[in-house]
């Protein structure tokens, strides 16, 4: 069974925001919702560099802990879904999420929240497959109908990886081969240790 | 002349070692700046970093903040934040893990003096005398805030809990209507919860003065346990301490709640998480003095009730409980039925 990541290649990156605005048009974000967002660092000073960032999928996932009416649940692709049926719109899983990937629809009067909205790695929400409750509510299945996130697929210089694990590991790893990096400081085995 | 021979090549080799070395040392000793220099940029180089984008996934990992052309009341510039780790284990470790002890501790202490001591019971038979205790104003007040924070209480808990407790019993539909529910309501009623918490401070501020009959009254614990009465004013020691315990936990908790409540004013998620944090461990502390308020009030003080529901409470009762205050106030002792503004009504009702 595929692990589902997301991997951006900071080197390729060029901030051209096009995922944001695939992400956006594919499942019609409400505004002031961001999925997706692109973040750069020394903007515009020589060595900047630009990541594009969303929902990372967490395998042990904070917002999932401290959801208190524990509306997320893992697909068995690892990818983190809620359901908004259950949501109450109380905000904890953005105040628990490292990334930021957490949003809320302005309800009413003094910051009210709707129920949260996320990267949905383009797998839908817990409603059928494709239906259109399930459009309205969690945007494009892409994954049920066999196709991978849009973001990833419209990156124009391929920085923005999705799929499984193992394969964008292996697309990466070659990538830093061919610049003349160091494979052995990069990925699982470094991070983590050679078992597992 | 041998000896003359000798010393003068020892001259002659003396004189083209120095000679080599002038040379040697005039071609080179300048250079050796130039060595210095290299070797020093070379050291400063290697302390900066070998692989500058380590350095830049580091400054990510430490929560530092870019540029977004994103925009959005939930959309940050900042790549990875560190608290929210911190507040998910200390939220669901030690403040769901050990705050409902001190809830079961409190229960647990309530019921075990029921069970031994029991009620205090007012001694003697009941003259029918009776003096004002609580204004009508009072009255109000505390019933307006009372109802607000069992509310509250409800409602609180079952957003920290519920997760544990209540999902196994109403099921993951129910339980989230339940929590929608409860969160609407703690959310738009905790501001009006707070005006009555603020304004019962101010009302009753004055007759809770801490004074060296109180440090007697605690020493003794009341009585409770020795059955022994204990001097008292208006307010004994322990209500003192309720009341301060709701000026100083009861104030944090409307403090951290209002910042919670209203999330428009740009708070960041660090404040959010220490605020929860307050929230949470302070309101629970909150809920389990206010037990043993709620069980004297209701069941442990024979009495006492009167004087939170009608106003007036019998010359005995206030003898028994706070015999300084009954000294000042014996001269407006009158019937029951004999209260002058609404004697009227008062009379039909008891007759």
């Amino acid at each position: 069974m595929a692990r589902m990541k997301f991997l951006c290649d900071a080197e390729r990156c060029i901030e051209c925001n096009s995922c944001v605005t695939a992400c956006k048009n594919e499942h019609e974000v409400p505004w002031g919702v961001n999925r997706r967002r692109v973040v750069t660092l020394n903007d515009g000073v020589p060595g900047e560099k630009s990541i594009s960032v969303a929902c990372m999928h967490c395998t042990d996932a904070p917002c999932a802990a401290v959801c208190p009416v524990d509306c997320f649940y893992t697909t068995d692709d690892g990818i983190v879904l809620h359901d908004k049926d259950l949501c109450i719109g109380c905000g904890y899983c953005f105040y628990a999420c490292p990334f930021g990937a957490p949003q809320y629809p302005q309800q009413s009067a003094f910051g009210v929240r709707g129920k949260m909205d996320k990267c949905t790695f383009c797998a839908g929400g817990p409603l059928a497959d494709n239906s259109n409750k399930e459009y309205e509510k969690y945007g494009r299945n892409r994954i049920a109908e066999g196709k991978l996130p849009l973001c990833a697929e419209m990156c124009s210089t391929k920085a923005l990886l999705a799929g499984d694990g193992d394969m964008i590991a292996d697309i990466y790893r070659q990538r830093v081969l061919k610049r003349g990096g160091r494979p052995q400081t990069w990925g699982w085995e470094s991070a983590y240790g050679a078992s597992g | 002349m041998k000896t003359t021979s000798t010393s003068a090549r020892r001259h002659a080799r003396i004189m083209l070692w120095s000679a080599v070395i002038i040379v040697v040392g005039a071609v080179f000793l300048p250079l050796a700046s130039y060595v210095y220099v290299d070797l020093v940029s070379a050291n400063a180089a290697a302390a900066q970093d070998a692989n500058p984008r380590a350095n830049y996934w580091r400054a990510i990992r430490e929560g530092n903040a870019g540029y977004t052309s994103a925009s959005g009341p939930y959309t940050t510039n900042v790549l990875i934040q560190n608290g929210g780790q911190n507040w998910r284990q200390l939220r669901n470790g030690p403040v769901a893990s050990y705050t409902p002890w001190i809830l079961a501790i409190v229960v647990l202490l309530i019921g075990l003096f029921h069970l031994i001591k029991g009620p205090q019971k007012l001694e003697g038979p009941l003259s029918g005398k009776t003096v004002p205790r609580w204004s009508l104003g009072e009255r109000v007040l505390h019933w307006y805030t009372a109802v607000l924070f069992i509310i509250l209480s409800i409602t609180g808990l079952s957003l920290l809990f519920g997760r544990a407790v209540l999902i196994p019993v109403l099921g993951p539909q129910g339980f989230g209507a339940w929590a929608d529910f409860a969160m609407l309501l703690h959310n738009y009623l905790g501001p009006f919860f707070v005006v009555g918490v603020l304004l019962e401070i101010l009302a009753w501020m004055r007759f809770n003065i801490p004074n060296a009959t109180d440090w007697a009254w605690i020493k003794k614990g009341g009585g409770m346990l020795s059955g022994e009465h204990v001097s008292a004013g208006r307010s004994n020691g322990g209500e003192k301490i309720w009341f301060w315990i709701v000026a100083t936990f009861g104030v944090a908790v409307c403090v951290t709640g209002l910042i919670l409540d209203f999330p428009n004013f740009g708070q960041t998620r660090e404040t959010m998480q220490l605020t929860s944090i307050i929230h949470a461990i302070a309101a629970i502390i909150w809920v389990a003095v206010s037990l043993g308020h709620i069980y004297l009030g209701l069941l442990g003080s024979e009495g006492a009730l009167q004087g939170m529901a009608r106003g007036r409470v019998s010359v005995e009762w206030a003898k028994q409980h706070h015999d300084l205050w009954y000294e000042e106030v014996k001269n407006t002792a009158t019937a029951e039925t004999g209260e002058p503004a609404a004697g009227g009504s008062e009379a039909k009702q008891a007759g």
